[in-house]
């Protein structure tokens, strides 16, 4: 979806504002937002790319207003009613009606479940449909759902750089329409293919596309 | 505007900000209430996964990982390979590193990575990202003007060095592998891993020059 994550290219949101490794959360509440993403996120009812879908469903001004945790509170409470952890009234009100459907996950099994991860890879049999070094055009889509494809790099020409191997398919996953896995290529592009004649002729910027993104470019 | 104005708009600000958290902190609370009621969420579990983040992983593993590619050469090529296999090497692999690739910066070519569609990071060597990493300014300008964002973290690179931008699009993860500082040699691994900044290993910035403190 075009939504107002897509940011890549804005212009005036102002300088970049470094700060120091710590403190890692800035506000207490803030902590509690990871966590709990965290720990639902393991109760099977979502995927990453559902997480992330959730999040850029927000309306474009409320998703610039928000700070990074407010955009995750909002999507967290969003995916545990959608995906029936919780009911609306439970959410309004903050009473439970009842015991949820699935079992929380235990502090014991945390450093096991983070050590696991979540990968994505996926063999597929499909050879590349595109070598390394082969020159591509990003399709011109805009689907209504979630995709990984910012707008800025639509219809521009690319080179591929690496090939990543099958993964997990973000816009039919998003929907819990399967993992659909695709080839991943890193596709890199110009800064001038992007950007214009204004832009550095040396810089480049590198993508991580799915095959069915891409149509060959002579 | 008059400075009286300015000093009373800023008060303003402040309280409007304290309101707006001091909320949330209540609807949090209250969110975290309902899911340990429906024994949802562990309470305990909550504490674990924020210590781990908070205070077990951070950048210190990935300048590890950096200073051993700097002091051996072996294993230097199996992290260009292999990058998410030579990282676990050193007991640094799991959420949100699953698949990585390291990119290693050369006098003719600087690596710089960003996510501008939401915040993708490499936690288990990076920790979790800086506010700056999943804000505005960095997400939508990083790609267009990686020039200008470097000038903001007070980093210049010549004319003729290709800056080459990473946009984490997808689960692959990346690490980038600053240059080693020249009057570093004889230096051992731990001593290196104290140069090696969580900015450079992002790409926006530098290590430290032997002497200096970590920011």
């Amino acid at each position: 979806m075009n939504g107002a994550h897509d940011l890549g290219g804005l212009d005036g949101f102002g300088p970049v504002q470094p700060e120091p490794v710590k403190p890692v959360f800035h506000h207490a509440w803030e902590e509690r937002v990871f966590a709990l993403t965290v720990a639902t996120g393991f109760l099977g009812r979502w995927n990453i790319d559902a997480s992330r879908y959730a999040r850029e469903r927000t309306d474009p001004l409320t998703y610039l207003r928000s700070t990074y945790y407010e955009q995750w509170f909002r999507g967290l409470r969003l995916l545990l009613v959608e995906r029936g952890l919780i009911d609306a009234k439970e959410l309004e009100t903050g009473r439970a009606a009842g015991p949820g459907p699935v079992a929380a996950l235990a502090a014991k099994d945390v450093p096991t479940v983070l050590a696991k991860g979540s990968p994505t890879a996926r063999p597929i049999d499909a050879p590349a449909r595109f070598p390394i070094g082969a020159r591509v055009r990003v399709k011109n889509l805009h689907p209504k759902t979630h995709t990984r494809m910012p707008r800025y790099c639509r219809g521009r020409v690319g080179a591929i750089l690496r090939d990543h191997g099958g993964q997990v398919f973000p816009d039919s996953n998003a929907v819990f329409a399967g993992e659909q896995p695709k080839r991943l290529y890193a596709v890199r592009f110009e800064a001038r293919e992007l950007w214009g004649p204004d832009a550095s002729a040396r810089d480049s910027v590198v993508l991580d596309l799915w095959e069915p993104y891409l149509d060959a470019a002579s | 505007m008059a400075k009286h104005d300015h000093e009373h708009d800023h008060e303003h600000d402040h309280d409007h900000q304290d309101n707006r958290w001091s909320e949330l902190q209540l609807r949090v609370k209250a969110l975290e209430s309902l899911l340990v009621d429906k024994k949802l969420v562990d309470p305990a579990a909550l504490d674990v996964l924020i210590d781990t983040y908070e205070n077990k992983v951070g950048p210190r593993n990935g300048a590890r990982v950096v200073a051993k590619a700097w002091s051996d050469p072996a294993y230097r090529a199996r992290l260009m390979t292999n990058a998410t296999k030579a990282i676990a090497e050193l007991g640094y692999s799991g959420r949100q590193g699953e698949d990585m690739v390291a990119v290693e910066n050369t006098p003719r070519l600087r690596h710089m990575v960003v996510c501008t569609l939401c915040s993708c990071y490499p936690w288990p060597v990076l920790g979790l990202p800086p506010v700056w990493y999943k804000s505005a300014p960095y997400r939508a300008r990083a790609v267009r003007e990686p020039r200008a964002v470097l000038a903001d973290f007070g980093v210049k690179v010549a004319d003729d060095v290709e800056i080459r931008v990473w946009d984490s699009t997808a689960e692959v993860r990346y690490l980038v592998i600053p240059e080693r500082p020249p009057g570093t040699e004889g230096m051992n691994e731990e001593q290196l891993a104290d140069l090696v900044t969580r900015d450079s290993m992002i790409g926006t910035g530098d290590p430290l020059k032997p002497g200096a403190a970590q920011p």
